[in-house]
């Protein structure tokens, strides 16, 4: 690619994601400004959705913890979920977003090494490890702190202690707690959105997605498993699932795409962070003024119109 | 040596006819694995009069079970999933929903119902196994987000039978955010305090149990129904053993703490009239 054509691709992306911030009335343009990004990157008549799995899993990936040391250096981690125990899937915790706004974070935490990748439980998170999560939102919805999400995981562990510790209650309930939470919510999908898994932290005033993010009621393979009895045939569900930033879009069922650095976030982490930094700022002014019924009012709102997909 | 061929006199009868005199007149229990009569377990509520094991039941059939006379007037019976994804697999879905809609006679997985409880009016959602695994897409998601309005609107407890495998896969991310759609209503309901029975049948899984199902005032439970977050098979798969007998059947949730009874089908209308008097109070006479 030759230099002018990356200058454009920069131009586009940092213009996609104002526009995204003030989505509405803007939809034209975006379809367009994406089709010439497309076709500048070489992209027209790749499986998009196949490559987007694999960046979002890519081994490089920056994952929630490498975005929260640079969005909010104090950052003060809270452990527990005063029932049963500490699950180190999901990290919950609070800090100065810079700017000095005061935020809760909860985010789903994979690991990079071995090591990390057992301690974390592959961000495969447990039941208290939601519980955990819910108490740490209820602590910033009482004193009125916005709470950030960062989803990335492939799903909620299925293994026989979660389900006697009540993986599913876990989920459901924080499902419909979240829906009350007083205080701003601002949900960002960073790599994979997995299924119920990832949604237990996902009701938010703004839900976000990187650019290469997925997000997905199951996971490509799975899905595979079921349609063609044959699991390595993922890459032909990805597409059928309709599972990236822009079709999650276009199903409007999130609020905005937030641009990654050129080939991904992997490349760096830095630029990254400074995207999602911009968005997160861009979100938590618009809400600013709001009063926490109008908060759980919109929200609300936002998902009672999902799925408009219906004909009486 | 004619006598060892001797011919044998078989009346002839074509595969229909024996179709007809043996389909369906004897039916072998899951539970105890005994042949009995079809009438016979028709008479008591499907449940094996051997064993007590409970058959699964279609959507209908439970109505006619708990409401009132059998009983009841439906809502939202026309809404129809337009397929947002255009999803393709073995067949394209909007032909799995055609011919699905055509052989059960419902638009989708599930019957949305207003009848009387030992005389008390009800909203009653009860969910069809039959249909694509009586899984959750747009439709089921908005017919329960209505009778949850519907509730909070006439303030006639709400009761939601579950017979699902979770989410509809063939919706993608759009059956997936029904969850929250769902268990956002379900907060509202939460705070006009009007009851909410969630009663769970064999199977609920997935995304159903990790929203409506496991967020009921009561969450009640038929014998043996297995209920869970992850299939069985799937945690099979995970950790590479085999599974202990009982687990996640819904006396194994019981005992875990996520259930608040285990009801026999016999005795389930008269716990959900005992549970809803305790919540509104005795009915007027």
């Amino acid at each position: 690619m030759s230099d002018p054509s990356q200058a454009r691709i920069a131009e586009l992306e940092r213009e996609i994601a104002q526009l995204h911030m003030k989505s509405t009335g803007a939809q034209a343009r975006l379809a367009e400004m994406q089709s010439e990004l497309k076709k500048l990157k070489g992209e027209d008549g790749v499986n998009l959705a196949w490559q987007r799995v694999q960046l979002a899993r890519h081994p490089k990936r920056p994952h929630a913890l490498d975005y929260i040391q640079r969005l909010v250096p104090d950052f003060t981690e809270i452990h527990g979920d005063r029932a049963y125990g500490e699950d180190p899937a999901i990290v919950a915790g609070f800090g100065t977003l810079a700017g000095g706004q005061q935020v809760m974070i909860v985010a789903q935490q994979k690991g990079r090494d071995t090591k990390q990748k057992l301690f974390r439980n592959f961000g495969m998170p447990k039941p208290e490890g939601y519980r955990k999560a819910m108490r740490a939102m209820e602590v910033a919805s009482k004193f009125g702190r916005p709470i950030i999400a960062l989803l990335d995981t492939p799903g909620a562990y299925p293994g026989i202690d979660a389900e006697e510790r009540g993986q599913a209650e876990a989920i459901a309930y924080n499902l419909r707690e979240m829906s009350r939470l007083e205080t701003p919510v601002v949900t960002v999908v960073i790599g994979e959105g997995g299924s119920g898994g990832a949604l237990a932290l996902g009701v938010g005033n703004r839900v976000y997605m990187l650019e290469n993010a997925v997000y997905s009621v199951i996971s490509p393979e799975s899905c595979a498993a079921i349609i063609y009895r044959d699991s390595s045939k993922g890459e032909l569900a990805a597409s059928a699932l309709k599972i990236t930033a822009g079709d999650l879009m276009r199903l409007g069922l999130i609020d905005g795409i937030i641009p990654e650095p050129a080939g991904g976030a992997q490349e760096d982490y830095d630029k990254a962070a400074e995207f999602l930094f911009t968005a997160l700022v861009a979100a938590l002014d618009e809400m600013k003024a709001m009063k926490p019924a109008e908060l759980i009012a919109q929200r609300y709102d936002k998902f009672r119109q999902m799925g408009n997909f219906f004909t009486e | 040596m004619d006598w060892f061929k001797h011919p044998k006199k078989v009346a002839k009868v074509t595969d229909e006819e024996r179709h007809v005199k043996t389909e369906g007149l004897w039916i072998k229990c899951d539970g105890c694995r005994q042949i009995i009569w079809r009438k016979d377990i028709e008479e008591t509520l499907h449940c094996c009069p051997k064993c007590g094991h409970h058959f699964r039941i279609d959507a209908r059939t439970r109505l006619k079970y708990l409401l009132d006379d059998g009983k009841w007037s439906e809502h939202d019976a026309t809404l129809t999933s337009n397929d947002p994804l255009a999803f393709v697999d073995a067949k394209p879905y909007h032909e799995r929903l055609a011919s699905m809609q055509k052989a059960l006679k419902l638009k989708d997985a599930i019957i949305s119902a207003s009848g009387t409880l030992h005389g008390r009016p009800v909203n009653v959602c009860s969910l069809e196994l039959k249909f694509i695994g009586g899984s959750m897409g747009t439709v089921m998601g908005e017919a329960i987000t209505r009778a949850i309005e519907r509730s909070i609107a006439d303030r006639h407890p709400l009761i939601i039978v579950s017979a699902s495998g979770g989410a509809r896969m063939q919706e993608g991310a759009v059956s997936l955010m029904q969850l929250v759609k769902i268990s956002a209503a379900l907060m509202k309901l939460d705070q006009a305090k009007v009851p909410y029975i969630s009663v769970l049948t064999d199977p609920t899984t997935g995304g159903v149990t990790a929203s409506f199902a496991m967020l009921g005032d009561l969450n009640i439970a038929e014998p043996g129904a297995l209920i869970g977050f992850a299939g069985p098979r799937v945690i099979e798969q995970t950790i590479r053993q085999k599974l202990p007998e009982g687990f996640q059947r819904a006396e194994f949730v019981l005992q875990h703490g996520f259930l608040d009874a285990v009801v026999k089908r016999s005795e389930m209308r008269q716990f959900i009239a005992t549970s809803l008097n305790f919540f509104c109070g005795p009915l007027p006479q």
